[in-house]
């Protein structure tokens, strides 16, 4: 362990010479240097939260039997649906772009790590839920409260896209930015943070 | 007459101190003001959506209102208290920033609106309002609430 805990990049699998390939693209620089169009296109990330989060949260809501209770679960989905998968399209595009602008900064934050983890859970539950008791929608399809299985999903969904609203605000923060040191041996594992010949 | 004393004495609040002086506040305070962001954002989309005709149009109006409406409620609260502390936090910078001022404006207006010609349409008999009207009422929140949400974003911006 050189430099306080950062680790040897030989080590470990590391998508970091990829993330700096893709820094040095021109794109990547352009996008970075921008005065107008990366805000833009975080402002565009940020608002789609209404659209995105804000229809997800909704149905989670009637998964949990909070809202809009005689509105059978089936026609919550297809109504609003498209418009959650709308926005998922529109936030993954700019969040795309965003992280093409400052590939090696987001892939070696904490907290772009932590909302990726949680993003790919909050896939997973999805999926879950689909996969299971949603199979079986006709049996509970006109139910005020959802069973069970329907309101852990819809809580567990709520809390990992709380998670992933959190962390994505944090990554705009640099209090465990790898050029940040001493960190404590743990953060730098967890960023990911590699010593740099000097 | 000017704003700048009430803006001075915001930036002088022990609270603002305290979320100025702290390394994670405002950040944590500003998460809280997102979250609360996806689901006014929800709330409000889905009975706008609902008066254009779309989303939850197998549902009367008045219904998709209602069920909205504390939903509505309980995120504007978190939204204008976590609103306040950034606020404190940064008076001066907002009493200097056009897109600080230009929210504020929007969200007056937006609230005033919801509450009274919006909450009309939405809560009256559906034959007894014009389609044209309801569409005319739902675009015009849409597009305050987007100021609100598209100059809030700005202020981060701007200074």
């Amino acid at each position: 362990m050189a430099d306080g805990g950062i680790r040897n990049p030989q080590c470990h699998v590391t998508l970091l010479p990829f993330c700096e390939w893709l820094a040095g693209t021109s794109g990547s620089t352009a996008l970075r240097e921008s005065i107008l169009i990366y805000p833009l296109i975080e402002s565009t990330h940020v608002l789609t939260l209404c659209l995105f989060l804000g229809t997800a949260v909704i149905l989670d809501l009637r998964l949990l039997g909070l809202t809009m209770v005689r509105v059978p679960m089936s026609e919550m989905a297809r109504r609003l649906g498209p418009w959650v998968i709308a926005g998922f399209v529109v936030m993954v595009t700019t969040g795309m772009l965003l992280f093409y602008a400052l590939p090696v900064r987001s892939y070696q934050s904490i907290f772009f790590r932590i909302k990726v983890a949680a993003l790919v859970l909050a896939g997973l539950n999805a999926f879950v839920y689909h996969a299971t008791i949603e199979r079986r929608l006709t049996e509970w399809d006109r139910e005020p409260v959802p069973p069970r299985a329907a309101r852990r999903a819809g809580a567990r969904s709520l809390v990992l896209w709380a998670i992933v609203v959190f962390a994505g605000r944090m990554i705009a923060y640099n209090w465990f930015d790898c050029d940040k040191q001493p960190q404590p041996p743990i953060v730098n594992a967890l960023a990911g943070c590699v010593a740099r010949p000097r | 007459m000017s704003l700048l004393p009430f803006f001075q004495w915001a930036e002088a609040t022990s609270l603002g101190e305290m979320i100025r002086n702290s390394s994670w506040a405002f950040a944590v305070i500003e998460s809280f003001h997102l979250l609360a962001l996806a689901v006014i954002g929800g709330t409000v989309l889905v009975v706008d959506l609902r008066l254009l005709g779309f989303g939850l149009r197998a549902q009367p109006v008045a219904e998709v209102a209602r069920e909205a409406r504390p939903w509505f409620i309980a995120s504007l609260i978190v939204m204008l208290m976590t609103g306040v502390g950034l606020f404190l936090s940064e008076a001066m910078k907002c009493y200097a920033s056009t897109a600080f001022t230009v929210k504020m404006t929007c969200l007056a207006i937006a609230i005033a609106f919801t509450f009274t010609v919006r909450t009309s349409v939405t809560s009256a008999d559906e034959g007894r309002v014009r389609s044209s009207w309801r569409k005319a009422v739902a675009l015009v929140s849409l597009a305050l609430w987007f100021g609100v949400a598209a100059s809030g974003r700005w202020i981060g911006f701007s200074g």
